[in-house]
């Protein structure tokens, strides 16, 4: 295997974080064949109808659409409990 | 046959010695097994006996009563294959064929052409009835273990109780308040040495399940007060996104199955600041080689040369294992010796010395670690190539802070359709389809890139590592 390369940080800020991981969120669970509860920023991740695959699947695409993983920028960040926890994640980021 | 002599102890036996002293049970989401009452009675109908010296096929749905086989049949049966939950049907055959298996005991209702040369089929519903008694021989059991091949059938790795059970420490004064607990199935390799230390240590077993949510997992070992809990990094890091993950104060946390970067171990010292964190090196193959217990990614180089029981060494890259931990050998001999002429097993992963501590950088042959499940880039390419738009795939690695790694292809069409052209998009779509029907999820490529070409090397085969 190749030694990991970070990914390129050509970040798309103008693009809304918030609405590409709604938009992400929909596409992988219809994919997966997962029942996706409604995406409000109380929701427990996993009561979301994703699993973890559904959610290494997520942080890949929104990797390729934003240009970020937050997940991989530091070895200490939090992992998110809640929906709102990881728009957050996204949104500390870009910003 | 292999009969075993009066020295070595079967697992019925190793359980029966506990039970005085310490009361184990097991328990699962829908059942709790007092080791006590499954000794005195039989979970196989009373039908162990029948058994003695088969080759029996435990394909078993549920995880407590293949628990509860592999205690009752260990000692008594010639061969035991445990077949892993989501094991495809249509493997059965093969595996039976494979197995020689004469018996087959599940808590399902299996039937078909393939395994019409199996003589006895045992129905197992979890309920305790007396025991028979019947032979007396006994033999030093075959444990096989199933592991994924490069073409989707599962290779099957020959072990014994010894091999198992032998980095596990039982001269220790057995110790009541341990409970363990795992998020892998016993089935497999890492689960199946929680439930042997468990089962060897008079210490009492949580089981997971596959159908729950990790929140419902996280709430029952919490209950039950575990003490010692392992799994994979991906395991973990989905048990992190749980608030539920507040719930249990394990003493130990033990990660084995992939590698444990940095950032999992910080956090699991974070949130469990007052466990013991641990990370295992083990295969299926291999056995289990060492653990690191300095919560740092990686192990010192010093660990090869000063493991006890294990001999180790580094070869062309990769790590190299020999002890009486490894497996004997593959049951089919079209998979190839298992260990080279020194008995050295190559594990194919590929090691990275930098300031004295060696880091795996991957495998050799490319195999992909889903969150613990194998990948063989081979298996995923043959589906893409049915494509008819396809000339060739490369399927690679693509790091991923979740499930560790998935699965990516590099694909080169057989006309170009221009960039991102509406044309790719549908046959990106195609290609998505056909996989998502003939593999498991996790083997689902989840980004598919068309590429000008790909690198084939001298010997006409693709160019796998960069």
């Amino acid at each position: 295997m190749p030694a990991y390369k970070a990914p390129q940080k050509e970040k798309k800020l103008t693009m809304n974080a918030r609405s590409e991981i709604v938009n992400q969120f929909k596409q992988v669970a219809q994919e997966q064949d997962k029942r996706l509860a409604p995406l409000t920023d109380g929701l427990e991740l996993l009561n979301s109808g994703l699993d973890s695959l559904s959610f290494a699947i997520l942080v890949t695409r929104l990797e390729d659409s934003l240009g970020i993983d937050p997940f991989t920028e530091s070895e200490d960040a939090q992992f998110p409990v809640t929906f709102g926890d990881f728009v957050n994640l996204y949104e500390h980021v870009t910003k | 046959m292999n009969m075993l002599q009066n020295s070595s102890a079967s697992l019925w036996e190793a359980v029966s010695n506990t039970v005085d002293a310490c009361d184990p049970f097991l328990s699962s989401a829908e059942m709790r097994l007092s080791l006590r009452d499954l000794l005195s009675g039989s979970m196989l109908g009373g039908r162990c006996q029948e058994l003695s010296g088969s080759s029996v096929v435990i394909a078993m749905t549920d995880q407590l009563i293949a628990a509860a086989a592999l205690i009752e049949l260990d000692g008594v049966a010639r061969r035991m294959v445990l077949c892993p939950p989501d094991l495809p049907a249509e493997y059965l055959p093969s595996i039976v064929r494979s197995a020689e298996a004469d018996a087959i005991v599940s808590d399902r209702i299996i039937q078909g052409p393939g395994t019409a040369r199996v003589r006895s089929f045992i129905h197992c519903d979890g309920k305790i009835t007396p025991k028979s008694y019947g032979s007396t021989d006994r033999y030093e059991t075959e444990w096989v273990l199933l592991t994924s091949g490069t073409t989707g059938v599962p290779k099957l790795v020959v072990h014994t109780l010894a091999s198992l059970t032998g980095a596990i420490d039982t001269g220790k004064p057995r110790n009541s308040h341990v409970i363990w607990s795992t998020f892998y199935d016993i089935r497999r390799y890492g689960g199946l040495q929680i439930f042997l230390r468990a089962m060897m240590t008079g210490s009492s077993l949580i089981l997971s399940s596959a159908h729950k949510p990790t929140a419902d997992f996280l709430a029952r070992v919490g209950a039950h007060g575990v003490t010692h809990i392992s799994g994979t990094p991906s395991h973990w890091r989905g048990a992190l996104m749980s608030s539920s993950a507040h719930l249990i104060a394990p003493e130990y946390i033990r990660l084995s199955g992939e590698i444990a970067d940095q950032s999992i171990l910080n956090h699991l010292a974070q949130i469990y600041p007052q466990a013991r964190i641990g990370h295992a090196f083990a295969t299926t193959e291999a056995g289990v080689a060492f653990d690191v217990n300095d919560g740092i990614t990686g192990f010192p180089s010093s660990v090869l040369r000063r493991t006890p029981e294990v001999e180790m060494k580094v070869e062309n890259g990769s790590l190299r294992i020999r002890s009486a931990r490894t497996a004997s050998r593959y049951l089919d001999a079209e998979h190839g010796p298992l260990k080279d002429a020194e008995g050295f097993v190559d594990t194919t992963d590929m090691l990275d010395l930098r300031n004295d501590r060696y880091h795996f950088v991957g495998r050799r042959d490319g195999v992909i670690n889903v969150g613990g499940l194998k990948v063989h880039p081979e298996e995923v390419e043959e589906v893409i190539n049915r494509h008819p738009e396809v000339r060739m795939s490369l399927v690679r690695t693509k790091k991923n802070p979740i499930t560790g790694a998935l699965v990516v292809a590099d694909v080169v069409l057989r006309a170009a359709s221009g960039p991102e052209g509406d044309g790719d998009r549908q046959i990106q779509q195609e290609i998505l389809m056909l996989c998502r029907e003939e593999l498991a999820s996790h083997k689902v490529p989840a980004t598919i890139n068309f590429v000008a070409t790909l690198a084939v090397g001298d010997s006409g085969k693709l160019i796998r590592r960069a």
